[in-house]
């Protein structure tokens, strides 16, 4: 099911939470919603599930308006603080999650005991909420809002808790999902955006200041490129003066002076590493390493949030 | 099931998982058998009586307390832990969810009220008895605890602290109960007509008597409608 934001807005008092945001998320997409604190990504994703009356704008699920009580069940949602009942065993809770749903009264222990499967909770279902580690918990948060198998699936922050290794099998889940359903995740860890997301979406302070893949975030921000470079059979005077009359290399700076290791950045919107080869082979200089550096996620996300 | 049903039974289940359940049944049939069978100034041998008159005076005092200790919780807790936003964002309306609410604690007190069928089939081999005045002065009592219960439901709704929810429904209780009644007797004319008609007492009293009138069942029928429309529009208002 698609989903198009149009010109969404909300205020709490004076302050602009979300500020005329429009975007849309196709069937299949897995957009990763990021943003500092206080950006309003929690605020979007109460609006997409109908906790929050928007003050202007219209949220749309397949061309109908989401403010319809029948478009929930389409929904599956983790809020932020995953709020449980602590004093329900496990399974009785995915239970009454699923009838709540409107899932038959036969499937709903059926659907209680896949999720339970799928989730790792194999153990601990039958324990009580309030027992369990905040991983656990955090899985019991997935399983109820995937327990009706909903076409749209809204996380907010669903790996927060998680040890390492439950970290790489909730992302795996999520990009299983999202082949077939529509996900919106919100996170702060960005290395999580890249292995799970098709889509970034940065927002900050209410206003989308990015939005598209990984890729052409990086692309966008580099403008020049960097190039690390290692080279033998030379001295490092030479090799810095030879390189910096090349066309295209602006500067470059000695990381390691015994290796001969040395950082070239090109001139805007030029690539050098073709000059540098050409450079290397006409001077039988053996190159040893050659990396061309990508702008970390970290430094675009630092360059359009922090001002 | 209707997620209305589904709340409710849930609900249900849980003041029997804690122990408000327990802690309730044990009091409330703790005073009612006292003032019943045991006190003996006033009690059923004292008035030499085969009727349960009573009990229905006692269990609408008992009640009065009880049940905003049942309601506090109801939806004071689903938002002081959050989950009313899980319950929101599912195929749930604040209406489905706020009767779901009303219901479980209605059946509580139902439930409380038929631990106390010994008493009835106790007292009426005991002597002449009013089968038809008893049975509505059950009916009454339920009437009745389902206005508290509409007040406390109401009191729960506007805060996320239980026990300010619970002082709210007492103090709102005691003007049906009490204050009403004084004002109507203190006041004259128009006035007084209109503190006695609003005051509780005076329809549970007709009931328990044994007479049904439609205006005592529309009393007690609308203050529980007004606290459920009142609960709700608390529920679905959000920032």
């Amino acid at each position: 099911m698609n989903i198009s934001i149009e010109q969404l807005s909300k205020s709490y008092g004076m302050q602009k939470a979300v500020d005329n945001i429009s975007f849309s998320v196709n069937t299949g997409e897995i957009l990763g919603f990021l943003g500092p604190n206080g950006a309003g990504k929690t605020t979007t994703m109460k609006m997409i599930t109908q906790y929050l009356n928007p003050d202007n704008g219209d949220i749309k699920m397949d061309g109908r308006s989401v403010f319809d009580h029948e478009v929930k069940h389409r929904i599956g949602y983790l809020p932020e603080h995953n709020p449980l009942y602590e004093e329900m065993p496990v399974i009785d809770y995915l239970v009454y999650c699923a009838n709540l749903q409107g899932v038959a009264k036969t499937d709903a222990h059926n659907q209680a005991r896949k999720m339970v499967f799928k989730c790792g909770l194999d153990v601990e279902k039958h324990k009580r909420i309030g027992e369990l580690s905040k991983g656990y918990r955090q899985r019991v948060g997935l399983a109820q809002a995937m327990i009706h198998d909903p076409e749209i699936l809204i996380l907010d922050e669903p790996t927060t808790g998680l040890d390492p290794n439950q970290i790489v099998e909730i992302r795996e889940l999520i990009k299983q999902l999202g082949r077939e359903k529509t996900v919106i995740l919100s996170t702060h860890i960005l290395p999580e955006v890249e292995a799970t997301c098709d889509r970034i979406l940065i927002i900050n302070r209410g206003k989308i200041v990015a939005d598209g893949t990984a890729e052409n975030l990086r692309k966008q921000a580099e403008g020049s490129q960097i190039i690390r470079l290692k080279v033998e059979d030379t001295e490092l005077d030479n090799l810095q003066n030879s390189l910096q009359n090349l066309m295209s290399v602006k500067s470059t700076s000695i990381l390691d002076a015994d290796t001969n290791a040395i950082e070239i950045t090109s001139e805007l919107d030029m690539k050098s590493n073709r000059d540098i080869f050409e450079l290397c082979a006409s001077k039988n200089w053996i190159i040893t390493e050659m990396i061309p550096m990508e702008t970390k996620l970290e430094d675009i996300f630092r360059d359009l949030t922090m001002n | 099931m209707s997620p209305t049903w589904t709340i409710a039974r849930k609900e249900l289940n849980s003041f029997f998982d804690s122990l408000i359940a327990y802690f309730l049944l044990f009091a409330f049939l703790g005073f009612t058998g006292f003032f019943v069978w045991l006190s003996g100034n006033g009690d059923i041998f004292f008035r030499k009586q085969a009727d349960l008159a009573v009990f229905f005076s006692i269990a609408n005092l008992t009640l009065f307390i009880f049940i905003p200790a049942i309601t506090m919780r109801l939806i004071a807790e689903e938002r002081k832990s959050g989950t009313i936003e899980l319950l929101l964002t599912k195929a749930v309306s604040s209406r489905q969810l706020v009767l779901g609410k009303f219901l479980a604690a209605l059946m509580m007190v139902v439930i409380a009220l038929l631990f106390t069928i010994p008493y009835y089939i106790t007292v009426s081999t005991l002597g002449n008895f009013d089968h038809g005045a008893t049975l509505t002065g059950y009916f009454g009592l339920i009437l009745m605890s389902a206005a508290y219960i509409g007040i406390g439901l109401f009191a729960s709704s506007i805060t996320s602290n239980q026990i300010v929810a619970f002082i709210l429904a007492l103090l709102i209780g005691v003007c049906f109960q009490f204050l009403f009644g004084i004002l109507a007797s203190t006041g004259s004319g128009l006035i007084s007509e209109i503190f006695s008609m609003l005051s509780l007492n005076t329809h549970y009293d007709s009931i328990s008597r044994g007479v049904i009138d439609s205006k005592d069942v529309i009393y007690f029928v609308s203050i529980s409608l007004l606290g459920i429309f009142l609960s709700e529009y608390m529920v679905s208002k959000r920032k």
